[in-house]
């Protein structure tokens, strides 16, 4: 084993909807550099796979490992659920999550909403955050909107917003749930800008997206995932030059 | 100037025990309130079903009613107890139901079912996303509604709180009706022992319209303090 | 009758409270409590449609002193008006000697008066918003067939405004139910005037209260009720088709 832990191990992970089973025993191994992207057809479980991972849903078996620790899990009449939500409220300070629709916090600024968690979660000196957060807003072009309210920002800001607010918890890994599924398509190059810029200075990242040259260009892994189960999985080369299922074919071949 | 005949000074103890009464109902039914609703949106049927029962009893009885039955019934249902309790251990005790306490009680209980309702309107107004966002940043639950979900709610909560706050200042009135000197038995009493039923009454009717008028205020200020963020586009 | 008398009566012998005599106070409380609730609302409801179409006049002496009674009357406590009209009509000089007397000297006029205004002021204002709401295109669509402002008040705004207008009103009209509780504060023997009585007769505040209790609870169920059918009728034709 390598000295520094493996920052996201995930195994085998299932998950029920009523009665239909959505994921279907899904493992991933995110090394400290990994840029992991999800595809797949809507329905295919991807965003539910991402949303396992940081427990924001509750697979119903499999296991998470953050970080060399496993997270426990107990059963209750609601169905399986972590033994201890300390553990999973500090698992998750390591895995930063964006939000399909940004979902920032709509009463604060965005510096305050970048400087929430590290002050309110992580404990650091409200001074230090601030510090930081001003040095993240230049890096995403955001410098004259720290107190603007993200009612008064665009899509794109409020995004590249969100990434910062993701940054400034020295995440291990990042989330990024279609990240650019709700932006008009004029404001998505910023924003892939600045992910591009994280992939390349080396962020773990894992990522579900429908921008598929953007996933070919960046990922050091991508995973097809059909109907809950992995399909094809491997380099981009690979996937998107190869591909040998008939589905990923399909899927990737040009809409009319 | 209007000859009070001396009751001027009890007339403004009484609108200080008015103000007092009502800012203690407020603080009782905002705390019964946010229990109420919590105990609503719960899984938990048990806690559904007694938030449900408290709110529908409340709102299907009159508040006098109520009021007679908590202060004349909570005065023997203590005595029952201290009784049993000097029966049984020999204790000595004796409390006596105040007015006071009894009338901050009563309307706390009335207007906790009332402000359930509208803060349970109002957390549900809070986008889920909102909450997904803080829990995906390694917020717990208490961080969670402390930073996040309250003053969220708050900004949806705040025309139905106003408005259960005016009502809540003309419901104090019927606790002069169990015998404490409101503002309003002070000007009953003076209205028999003097009788000039017109000065004293619209005094009080005066007193009233004076402290709804600044609430208003005050509440359109805090509105417009939770306000903050929503409303102007780019 | 005698022999449903004879049952229950039977069945209180071994109630030392229930007895048929406080049962019949109740009764005669509900009755009570019925006439006044029922009476200040229809008056109040007759007398807010011409003070809800003047609140919204463009001239100001006339939506003025009716916007001030609004305010007033719904900025205070009904306990308060009803103080201020019993005893300001008992201590009017020379009152007494009149026949305005013979129905003023009962508290039920007064209280009746009090009831009246007070509902009246919260109806009007209910009535107001609803107008207020009506949609532009019907009032256009009145105006292009030729129709007067008199013709227009009377088959398009107030008809569409008091269906808009019934849920709140099924509110006020539990809230007048239980405000009337207070008629008891003036020696009414209302409901809650039997239920104080009781009290004070037998000192069993829960028997008491928690009875009186039961009977608004199902009296506010009712009304409740009887304004979800009304809103069904009337409203039928503001749902969506087939929805």
């Amino acid at each position: 084993m390598a000295d520094t832990p493996i920052p996201l191990q995930v195994r085998n992970i299932k998950k029920r909807f009523g009665d239909t089973e959505v994921l279907k025993g899904l493992s991933l191994e995110a090394h400290q550099g990994d840029v992991i992207t999800l595809i797949g057809a809507s329905g295919s479980g991807k965003s539910t796979f991402l949303r396992c991972m940081n427990l924001l849903e509750q697979p119903d078996e499999g296991e998470l490992i953050v970080h060399g620790e496993a997270i426990r899990f107990k059963e209750t009449k609601h169905g399986r659920e972590p033994a201890d939500w300390k553990q999973v409220v500090r698992m998750r300070a390591r895995l930063s999550m964006v939000f399909q629709n940004f979902n920032l916090w709509a009463h604060m600024t965005l510096l305050e909403n970048i400087i929430e968690a590290p002050v309110h979660v992580l404990g650091k000196p409200r001074q230090e955050a601030i510090a930081h957060a001003r040095e993240l807003l230049e890096r995403v072009g955001l410098t004259e909107r720290a107190d603007a309210y993200p009612a008064q920002m665009s899509g794109g800001q409020q995004q590249r917003g969100a990434i910062a607010r993701a940054l400034a918890m020295d995440p291990e890994v990042m989330l990024f749930d279609e990240p650019t599924s709700a932006l008009d398509p004029e404001l998505v190059g910023d924003v892939l800008k600045v992910m591009r810029d994280l992939a390349d200075e080396g962020r773990t990242m894992i990522l579900v997206t429908h921008e598929m040259a953007f996933a070919r260009d960046v990922s050091s892994q991508v995973i097809y995932l059909h109907q809950g189960v992995i399909e094809e999985a491997g380099p981009p080369e690979a996937v998107f030059g190869t591909p040998r299922s008939e589905r990923l074919k399909q899927f990737l071949a040009p809409k009319h | 100037m209007i000859d009070l005949h001396g009751y001027g000074p009890r007339l403004l103890e009484g609108a200080l025990i008015t103000t007092e009464l009502a800012v203690l109902s407020l603080a009782l039914a905002i705390v019964l309130g946010l229990i109420t609703a919590s105990a609503k949106m719960s899984r938990s049927r048990l806690a559904h079903a007694v938030g449900t029962l408290y709110t529908t009893i409340i709102r299907g009885v009159p508040d006098l009613v109520l009021m007679m039955l908590l202060f004349f019934g909570g005065q023997i249902g203590i005595n029952t107890i201290t009784d049993a309790l000097y029966a049984h251990f020999g204790w000595d005790i004796f409390i006596n139901v105040n007015e006071f306490v009894a009338g901050v009680l009563t309307i706390g209980l009335i207007f906790g079912a009332y402000m359930g309702e509208t803060f349970r309107g109002a957390f549900l107004a809070v986008e889920s996303g909102q909450i997904e966002a803080g829990r995906a940043y390694g917020m717990g639950p208490w961080l969670v509604f402390r930073r996040i979900r309250f003053p969220q709610m708050m900004r949806h909560a705040i025309p139905g709180l106003s408005n259960n706050w005016m009502v809540l200042l003309k419901t104090t009135a019927l606790v002069s009706v169990i015998g404490l000197s409101d503002m309003v038995r002070v000007a009953a009493e003076a209205s028999k022992a003097t009788r000039e039923p017109f000065t004293f009454m619209i005094i009080v009717a005066a007193i009233y319209l004076l402290i709804a008028s600044v609430s208003e205020w005050a509440f359109a200020r805090l509105q417009k303090r939770y306000d903050v963020g929503y409303g102007e586009t780019k | 009758m005698e022999a449903l008398l004879a049952r229950l009566e039977a069945l209180l012998a071994d109630n030392s409270i229930f007895t048929l005599q406080t049962l019949s106070y109740y009764g005669e409380g509900l009755v009570t409590t019925v006439q006044l609730v029922f009476l200040s609302l229809v008056i109040g409801l007759v007398m807010a449609v011409p003070l809800a179409i003047g609140r919204g006049s463009r001239h100001r002496w006339i939506s003025l002193p009716i916007f001030l009674y609004c305010y007033v009357f719904r900025g205070t406590p009904l306990l308060v008006q009803l103080y201020l009209i019993y005893y300001g009509v008992v201590f009017v000089e020379g009152i007494q000697d009149t026949w305005l007397w013979l129905i003023l000297e009962k508290p039920f006029v007064p209280a009746l008066i009090a009831f009246t205004l007070n509902t009246a002021a919260y109806t009007t204002e209910i009535f107001r918003g609803a107008i207020k709401a009506t949609p532009r295109g019907e009032i256009e669509a009145a105006r292009a067939y030729g129709m007067s402002r008199g013709l227009m008040l009377r088959r398009i705004v107030l008809p569409s405004a008091f269906r808009r207008a019934l849920p709140a009103y099924g509110n006020e009209v539990i809230f007048m139910l239980h405000a009337s509780a207070i008629a008891s504060v003036v020696t009414i023997m209302d409901l809650t005037g039997a239920a104080r009585f009781v009290y004070a007769r037998y000192y069993a505040p829960f028997d008491a209260f928690l009875f009186v209790a039961a009977i608004y609870l199902c009296l506010t169920f009712a009304i409740l009720y009887f304004f979800r059918w009304l809103e069904r009728r009337l409203l039928a034709h503001l749902k969506p088709a087939g929805g």
